[in-house]
């Protein structure tokens, strides 16, 4: 058995805005084994960004509601901590994020070195040199070489793809054990995309970084990931061990998702297969399955209720070559037979 | 003379867009160049739609606006349907814009908030006179609406009651109220979600069997471009540096930079992806405000002689109908 690193117990995030209830999480239970790529894929609104924000315990007060769960961190429940023992121990130290978009996360009027320094000398207690050696060393590390200079530079003189270096320079200051990566590539070019998923796959050989990956792209997670969550309207509709998510997709959203995918290494055979309708109003209290009003599968049963994640018996998991493959969904998509 | 119908619908000869850089308040004096876009040529054929990939920055949406006269050229012609828009005035002018339309890359900021939808699609038809009384017109937006897949009763709706897909078919109404011939469609759907992008996509593939309509699709998409365009050229700093028909550029690619673009696009499929072997690009995109000598791409290819940075490679076919600017492509 390996070590889990983090372990989510049925997570429920609510937003209570003037229009009403938003029901943006409603119970994510998952496992992160210490030294996994985790990929967590789904479009904008699935819930995917404030799962991970509600464990780093983000999410603005009110407006936000942690409903209830537990986020175990190596059997710490991070729910339960004060925001002081949070801001010491987890948020930055034994825990990083990084975002989308690398611009509006450092501060355009302070240099890189101030910036990637200031954590050193306050968190780590380094002192001025100390804490100057260590940035160098940081950047090298996410393949930024030149560093002495490179810590007199702003902000604006970095290109987007090595301003994500920086902040992920800055994530790995204090030697954390997981990196949360928020859709750390979605704003930059594809040569520069590779770049960076080479270096967070280097980090995870080299250092032994945990990572979550979110991400709407389907291209990217068959590129970096080891296990895959599908999320849907805050649920998550789909878990597999990322061959058998791509071999055998099991929820009809994951399914359509990839159905609607072109590919650049084919040719084209046919027009794309879309997914009618949009993803639901999450500020409608969900009943049944929140895909059945999109699902070509669907069934009486769907409308009414809301199917839990179960685990499927595929026989690359029967044969233990894989972990579970779970899938929320009442109907067996193979046979077509109800669950 | 060539009778107009087999002409390529567009034509684009050496076009260029140069922006100064200025400095000073009152006196201003230039102070830079950023060549946007610097000597491009091609063709597009009716009904064909031809891609136009690159990265940020290479100046494949300039490019695009400056084909449709929205930034004025500094040298080069554009012929749409065998007319420059630089040498017709007046009525000409206006019959040349009617026929040649644009979609944008955000639904929203593209949309004005404080119009109805009914305004904003009708907009092309008031603009060009095209329906003289208001009930007509209102009509026309009903059976626009229609051809998007929207409901005519959203007629006096505002942007912000629709989604994101929504909003991009109110745009591409808009683009066809005027009957146009050519649509540039630029990054149309980068800005939506995965399961809305095949939805648009395939309606712009149903309007352009419908009405005929030529594209020039801009994006940075590979994998949607290997879908939906016929051609595709490839930009890099201001020039196309390859251009092909679509599976002989994917399947065939001659330009380093090309390679190199294709290797990076992810596939997904993860034993693929775990099979492939990536050409990694050292560094950026270097500033078009100061492009290097020779060929631009010489700095960060793999396969850079020394002459390739001292002249520049000339525009060849290597294949039929396939173009490339390398020297070191046989």
């Amino acid at each position: 058995m390996t070590n889990l690193l983090l372990e989510v117990r049925d997570l429920k995030t609510r937003f209570h805005t003037p229009e009403g209830t938003v029901y943006a999480v409603n119970g994510i239970s998952f496992n992160l084994p210490q030294g996994s790529a985790l990929a967590v894929v789904g479009e904008s609104g699935c819930g995917k960004s404030v799962t991970m924000m509600s464990i780093l315990r983000l999410i603005p007060i009110p407006p936000g509601q942690i409903v209830s769960g537990e986020a175990l961190y190596v059997g710490q429940d991070l729910l339960k901590l004060s925001e002081n023992e949070m801001e010491a121990n987890i948020r930055g130290k034994a825990i990083a994020m990084i975002f989308q978009d690398p611009m509006t996360s450092l501060n355009p009027v302070l240099t890189i070195g101030r910036q990637l320094t200031e954590p050193l000398r306050i968190h780590l207690g380094l002192d001025h040199n100390q804490a100057q050696r260590r940035a160098i060393q940081l950047l090298e590390m996410v393949g930024i070489s030149g560093g002495a200079n490179r810590l007199e530079s702003y902000p604006h003189q970095f290109s987007g793809g090595m301003r994500q270096r920086v902040m992920i320079a800055m994530a790995l200051a204090a030697n954390p054990s997981l990196l949360i990566a928020d859709e750390p590539t979605t704003a930059l070019d594809v040569t520069i995309q590779a770049q960076i998923i080479e270096l967070v796959e280097r980090l995870r050989r080299e250092i032994g970084l945990t990572i979550i990956w979110i991400t709407h792209d389907l291209g990217v997670v068959a590129g970096m990931a080891e296990r895959v969550i599908v999320m849907y309207a805050g649920y998550i509709v789909e878990e597999a061990d990322v061959d058998a998510l791509y071999e055998m997709p099991c929820h009809p959203y994951t399914q359509a998702l990839l159905a609607a995918l072109p590919r650049a290494d084919r040719r084209r055979d046919r027009r794309l297969k879309s997914i009618p309708g949009a993803p639901p109003n999450l500020l409608v209290e969900p009943k049944g399955c929140p895909f059945a009003p999109r699902c070509e599968h669907v069934r009486e049963r769907c409308r009414l209720e809301n199917p839990t994640l179960t685990t499927v018996s595929s026989s690359a998991a029967l044969r233990g070559l894989s972990g579970d493959h779970r899938v929320a969904c009442w109907v067996d998509l193979a046979t077509g037979a109800m669950r | 003379m060539t009778p107009l119908d087999s002409q390529p619908l567009v034509q684009v000869k050496n076009l260029t867009k140069h922006f100064p850089v200025l400095r000073g308040l009152v006196l201003q004096r230039q102070v830079g160049l950023v060549r946007a876009v610097d000597g491009i040529s091609f063709d597009i054929q009716r009904g064909e739609t031809l891609g136009l990939v690159g990265e940020s920055g290479c100046g494949k949406t300039t490019a695009g606006r400056t084909l449709l006269g929205l930034y004025p050229p500094t040298s080069g012609e554009v012929l749409i349907d065998g007319q420059d828009m630089r040498h017709t005035r007046g009525p000409e002018l206006m019959a040349l814009r009617r026929k040649a339309q644009i979609i944008f890359q955000d639904p929203y900021a593209s949309l004005n908030p404080r119009w109805t939808v009914n305004s904003i699609i009708a907009e092309p038809l008031r603009v060009h006179r095209l329906l003289p009384t208001e009930k007509e017109r209102v009509e026309r937006v009903k059976e626009l609406l229609r051809l998007v897949g929207l409901s005519p009763t959203h007629l006096n709706r505002f942007p912000h009651e629709f989604s994101g897909g929504q909003r991009q078919r109110i745009g591409v109404a808009r683009a066809l109220a005027s009957n146009p011939l050519f649509i540039v469609c630029d990054e149309p759907i980068s800005a939506l979600d995965v399961s809305i992008q095949a939805q648009v996509v395939n309606l712009l593939e149903e309007l352009q069997d419908q009405f005929e309509l030529t594209y020039l699709f801009i994006a940075h998409d590979l994998s949607m471009v290997r879908h939906i365009c016929d051609r595709v050229a490839v930009m890099y700093l201001g020039l196309i540096v390859e251009l092909a028909e679509r599976n002989e550029l994917y399947e065939n690619p001659l330009h380093p930079y090309t390679a190199a673009l294709l290797s990076a696009v992810p596939i997904p499929d993860p034993k693929q992806e775990r099979a492939r072997q990536r050409i990694l690009l050292k560094g950026e995109i270097p500033s078009p405000l100061n492009p290097p000598s020779g060929c631009r791409f010489h700095p960060r290819c793999p396969l850079a002689k020394a002459h390739c940075a001292e002249t520049t490679p000339a525009w060849r076919e290597i294949s039929p109908g396939h173009w490339v600017a390398c020297h070191e492509v046989a």
